[in-house]
């Protein structure tokens, strides 16, 4: 019994209102900063003839990712939550990483070099 | 709950611990009820992404595939109500966190403020989206249901857009594919209202148990879980929010 008391790693965290506040502020920017940007031409980058990036988006979703890792760490608490849960959400989020670009993989490569 | 071991005999009585009646009586202690009710929740978290990360999955496909008529259908997105919101939704998920943090301090009327301020920014932001999706109703934006396509073969004939995006008529076959533009949106953020809606609803039950006094004895992992739901539900939309109303606005 002692044992497996022991295994907690520490103290139920309270994270203070003053944090919330903060990457409440944050998060108002990010999509303050977001919304604007959309309506700037960052310009494209042509990776080969047939592929190109464009790099709105591309700035839209580091914003986007931002502001997930900022609720993630500070409003949900992952921050101050034991390694088991760190890794829970860190593997469900590769997965789906993993899930996402085999599936585009196969999609950019079926006409491949046939543009 | 409590007392239900206190008949089983002899050796069970004596294993018998002393426990608040929020604990579940196979955990050993409170601390341990809490994380792996926590780990419980990201787990059906990540099932969640697994779920909508289909959707995510099949608008990158077809916005590849059909990027005119993702950017023409975008420009009948008002800008204005999506980041409108946003920034309600951001915000309910700070009173959400404040509320967390009102059952930890066990401040009831507090915590009873949080809860309310979030149900009604929930709310708030289902008023505002359900204006968007009856904006797209009288527009004939609801593929399936209500659909025409003048607005991307002619697009000056649809002149409040025309006049901020000046949008070249789209051939008929890539006009035919805005569909699939709102198909998507409809599909994502209506799953995601639907999130919306559930979320309200368990929040009415919450402020009626904390008005109670049930989340200002020490029994927070209700409300953090909830809090968890709450917090994710807003990240999606942060996803939503910039591929569906922010494609090449310039």
């Amino acid at each position: 019994m002692s044992e497996q008391n022991s295994q907690h790693e520490h103290e139920h965290h309270i994270v203070s209102p003053v944090i919330y506040g903060v990457i409440l502020c944050c998060l108002l920017m990010a999509t303050a900063l977001t919304a604007g940007m959309s309506y700037i031409d960052l310009g494209q980058w042509q990776i080969a003839p047939g592929l190109t990036l464009f790099w709105n988006p591309v700035v839209a979703l580091a914003i986007a990712c931002t502001k997930m890792t900022l609720v993630v760490l500070f409003f949900m608490h992952v921050k101050y939550s034991r390694k088991l849960t760190k890794l829970t959400v860190a593997s469900g989020f590769f997965l789906f990483l993993v899930l996402i670009g085999m599936t585009m993989c196969d999609y950019f490569t079926r006409a491949w070099g046939r543009w | 709950m409590s007392d239900s071991t206190a008949t089983a005999g002899g050796a069970v009585a004596e294993a018998h611990h002393e426990h608040p009646a929020y604990q579940r009586h196979h955990f050993e202690t409170i601390d341990q009820q809490f994380d792996a009710t926590n780990f419980a929740m990201w787990l059906f978290l990540l099932t969640e992404i697994m779920f909508f990360g289909g959707l995510f999955m099949s608008y990158l496909l077809m916005r590849n595939w059909y990027y005119p008529a993702f950017v023409e259908g975008s420009h009948q997105l008002n800008i204005g109500w999506g980041t409108a919101n946003t920034a309600v939704l951001i915000i309910s998920s700070f009173t959400m966190a404040m509320s967390v943090w009102s059952a930890e301090m066990r401040k009831k009327g507090m915590l009873l403020l949080f809860l309310s301020l979030t149900w009604i920014l929930g709310l708030a932001f289902l008023g505002i989206k359900s204006i968007e999706y009856h904006e797209k109703w009288v527009k004939h934006h609801v593929p399936g249901l209500h659909w025409s396509e003048s607005s991307f073969l002619n697009p000056s004939s649809d002149a409040e857009v025309y006049k901020e995006y000046h949008d070249k008529p789209l051939a008929p076959d890539m006009a035919a594919k805005t569909a699939m533009y709102f198909y998507l949106y409809f599909a994502m953020t209506g799953m995601h209202a639907l999130h919306m809606i559930i979320g309200i609803s368990i929040l009415t039950f919450m402020i009626f148990r904390a008005r109670a006094g049930a989340y200002t004895t020490g029994h927070v992992t209700y409300v953090e879980n909830f809090g968890l739901y709450w917090h994710f539900v807003d990240i999606i939309w942060i996803f939503l929010y910039p591929l569906l109303y922010l494609i090449s606005r310039y």
